[in-house]
Formats: C-alpha cells, sequence, structure tokens
C-alpha cells in the first residue's frame, strides 16, 4: 500500500504543497523532502528528544507525529526559528556556556528551552532540568545547557539581552 | 524505526469515525496523539491497515462543567489538563499529576481519552480516573453507554472497550472544599513511567478522613485501589498508629508484580512508602 495523501502546510513561513505516505512521519518529511537537516532523527521512539520541532506553536516530537496529521499546520524548526530571531538569547548562551558539543540534540533542546521560557519565565534551575529531561544528550552532562537556559531566564527576568559570544560583523 | 505502510483516513464527525471503524474491523487503529500508537508502529509491534483520526471530532474535545461533574473530552490533551483553571478548581489531582506524564513535547499531543482507552497500567489517567471516581462515556453502534472507571480497566492494557467503540468523555464528580488529595510517583528520571505511584483523594473533616480512595499504578496488571487500607482509615482519627495499619494493610492486599527493573519485593515496599507519605501530606 502506498497510497499518497495530498498535504498543504506552512513550514517556516512558506507554504508547502506535497504528497506523502501516510506512514511518512514529519522529521523524515521535513529532512527528506524539504531538506530541512535541523531537525535531527535520534531514536525514532520518542525517547530522545532530537527530533523535536513546533507543530501549531507547541513543542513535539516530530517522529511521533506523521507528516499528514500535520496538514493544514504551521510547523516551525530550528532553521526558521533562528532566522526569526525567536532562539537568539539562547543560542548566544548556549555559545557562552559551550552548552553543546557534538550538537546533535542542539536544535531539539533549544525548541525545548524556548518553550519552557515562554511557559514558566520564573522557573527554578531544578525545573528546567525536570523540563530538559525529555532531551537526551549524550556529550555534555546537561550541566552547562541547563548553565545556558538559567542565564537565559535571569536576563529575561532583569530585562537584559544576553551579550553576543562573537560581535557581528 | 520506519513503521509498515498503513491508510489513514480522517473523519469530521463522530458517527462516521464509528462507520469507519465498524467497516475496517480489527485492522483499524483510532489514532488521537498518537504518543503511544506510532512509537509502537515505528517499532513494528502493531501493523494496522489504516489509521482513523478523530482530532477533527468536535464532540471529543474541550473541557467544562456539566451539572455537578466535570466533563473531560477524550482529545484534551496533557498539557490543557495541567493548564486548565477548571481542572485545578474541580478536580486538583489531576493537575498534580500531569507534569509526571512523560515531557511537555508529548503532554502536548498525546490525550486523556487515549491514555484511558490503552490502559497502561503504568500510566497516570488510568489511576487517577479510578480515585476520581469517573464515569466512561462510550459510543458504540448502539448508541451511548456509561461505565464506572472500576468496571473499566480489566487486565494489562485492556479495557471494557469493545473494538467497534469510542471513548467519547469522562466525568467527574466535582471536587468538595473537604477534598484533600496526594499524587506522587517514584521514577528513575522524571517523565519516565513509576517504579509505584500512588493517586489518593479523601474528605477531610478535622483529623479524619473518609470516602477515601488510594489508586496505586505500575505495580499491578490494572490500576489497584487499597480497598482494606481505605476502610481502616475511613472515619477514624488519624494517628501513627492507624498509618502503619493502613500501610501493612495496603502491602498485604495488593499483590505487586515486578517488572525488567524492578522486583515484586521492592514494589510491595514501595507501595507502603507511598501510602505512609500521602496519609501524612492529607492529614497535615
Amino acid at each position: 500500500m502506498s497510497l499518497k495523501k495530498k498535504i498543504s502546510m506552512t513550514v517556516n513561513g512558506q507554504l508547502i504543497n506535497a504528497e506523502v505516505e501516510p506512514r511518512r512521519h514529519l522529521v523524515d518529511f521535513l529532512r527528506e523532502d524539504l531538506h530541512l537537516k535541523g531537525p535531527h532523527l535520534g531514536c525514532e521512539q520518542g525517547a530522545c528528544g532530537a527530533c523535536t520541532v513546533k507543530v501549531d506553536g507547541q513543542i513535539i516530537r516530530g517522529c511521533l507525529f506523521l507528516a499528514v496529521q500535520a496538514d493544514g499546520s504551521v510547523v516551525e524548526t530550528v532553521e526558521g526559528l533562528t532566522k526569526n530571531g525567536t532562539l537568539t538569547d539562547l543560542q548566544e548562551s548556549f555559545m557562552r556556556h559551550n552548552a553543546m558539543q557534538c550538537g546533535f540534540c542542539s536544535s531539539g533542546m533549544l525548541l525545548a528551552a524556548a518553550e519552557l521560557i515562554e511557559q514558566q519565565p520564573k522557573a527554578t534551575r531544578e525545573q528546567v532540568r525536570e523540563w530538559i529531561s525529555g532531551n537526551y544528550c549524550r556529550c555534555t552532562g546537561y550541566h552547562s545547557i541547563v548553565d545556558a537556559i538559567v542565564d537565559v531566564l535571569d536576563a529575561r527576568a532583569k530585562g537584559q539581552k544576553i551579550k553576543p559570544v562573537v560581535a557581528n560583523a | 524505526m520506519k513503521s509498515a505502510a498503513f491508510d489513514y483516513v480522517k473523519p469530521k464527525a463522530l458517527q462516521e469515525a464509528l462507520s469507519l471503524l465498524e467497516e475496517a474491523g480489527e485492522d483499524a487503529r483510532l489514532i488521537a496523539g498518537g504518543q503511544t500508537l506510532l512509537a509502537t508502529l515505528n517499532m513494528r509491534l502493531s501493523e494496522p491497515s489504516v489509521l482513523i483520526d478523530i482530532t477533527d471530532i468536535a464532540e471529543l474535545k474541550g473541557i467544562s462543567v456539566v451539572g455537578d461533574s466535570l466533563r473531560i473530552g477524550a482529545l484534551v490533551t496533557h498539557t490543557e489538563i495541567e493548564d486548565s483553571e477548571l481542572v485545578a478548581k474541580h478536580a486538583p489531582l489531576l493537575k498534580a499529576a500531569a507534569p509526571h506524564i512523560a515531557h511537555r513535547a508529548i503532554r502536548n499531543l498525546g490525550t486523556w481519552g487515549g491514555s484511558l482507552a490503552y490502559g497502561d497500567p503504568a500510566a497516570e489517567w488510568p489511576a487517577c480516573s479510578l480515585a476520581l471516581r469517573a464515569t466512561m462515556i462510550i459510543h458504540g453502534p448502539a448508541g451511548e453507554r456509561r461505565i464506572s472507571a472500576s468496571d473499566f480497566f480489566i487486565d494489562l492494557y485492556t479495557t471494557s472497550l469493545e473494538p467497534d467503540e469510542i471513548l467519547v468523555a469522562t466525568e467527574i464528580p466535582l471536587a468538595s472544599k473537604q477534598e484533600v488529595f496526594y499524587f506522587h510517583e517514584l521514577a528513575r528520571r522524571h517523565g519516565d513511567y513509576a517504579v509505584a505511584g500512588l493517586a489518593a483523594v479523601a474528605q477531610k473533616q478535622g483529623d479524619v478522613l473518609s470516602n477515601c480512595a488510594f489508586t496505586f499504578f505500575s505495580v499491578g496488571a490494572t490500576p489497584v485501589m487499597a480497598k482494606k487500607a481505605q476502610d481502616l482509615v475511613n472515619g477514624q482519627k488519624l494517628s501513627d498508629e492507624l498509618i502503619a495499619k493502613a500501610v501493612a494493610a495496603a502491602r498485604a492486599e495488593i499483590e505487586a508484580i515486578a517488572d525488567i527493573t524492578n522486583s515484586a519485593e521492592a514494589k510491595q515496599h514501595l507501595i507502603g512508602v507511598l501510602l505512609e507519605r500521602g496519609l501524612k501530606h492529607m492529614s497535615a
């Protein structure tokens, strides 16, 4: 059975029309059909969080969501959210704290962290740890990632911006 | 891994979904949030011929107060429960439990009805629905039927839902002013399935608890009520001695089942730990 379904969705601000097999999950669609390599595939069973993307304003597991389910939705990936500046503070903070090593989990971490900052602007360090426990990082031991997120929470609470590590040329 | 191929349909109305379900027979699966289903499909533990996506069906959505009950539609997500003021006011146990369900990205899609219909004994909602004496509202070819949570969970991943039926919503009696509750689960990592958990509700007057419902999860094939412990506590003045008796009763009456990493003995022990903490919390 390879009956394809017609779908349309907005991905990073652009209207996309496509035909997909129902079994194609959203991250494969984004990576293979749309060539967006920001969302990563890790476990493909919902455990690791590397595939985190936003659908209709909320983070989801891209491997536990079918492309056909996203028909009519607004999808945002790390590429789009980088371009529109949503993640700038977090990205600067991640760089400042060296909160990535191989970088495989970073796109998912950034999206999860951004939703935490939006939902729980007063989150404690403990709550930050709980929240990002859904995203696996196998290099950093999480410490620097937690530091980076807590710094953004602090800066936001004080109405400050995270200073760029590298000045814009 | 990738799933095997399947067809996909998205009905707009409940009747249409019921007809599709009847037509497709046992090879069909309903999909709502899909947070368990998609993982099992990806691992090819299940190979349905067609997924019937019920997320467009309006009758299955929303949280509302209906008479003296809180109605929670089957499609309400864990996040909606976590963030709902109606839930916080009328079923505070659910608000306390929600953050323990996996992680936010999963709570954003996973649904109340999906969790109940799947009947995972390690899941939070089956235990909470039992403790809160929920009524399941089910639609099938013969129309609507209602069944209490205590008759709904039959065995491991087995509920009284027939293959041609759809869980539409549940109704939960509104919390009274005297209601006290306790929710806790012991897990290796926040968001993991619990090694053992307790969802407890009671009515409190002075230092006496009544109408107790102590529901344990992740210890047996279904969520289980500690009925003897409840009977011991009901209407009695709570003391250290009574708590010790209730703990012993709960450990004796619930036969815990081991899982892949935890022995039955460990779980039996944790049942008592949770109940002691719960009773101290609810009587404080």
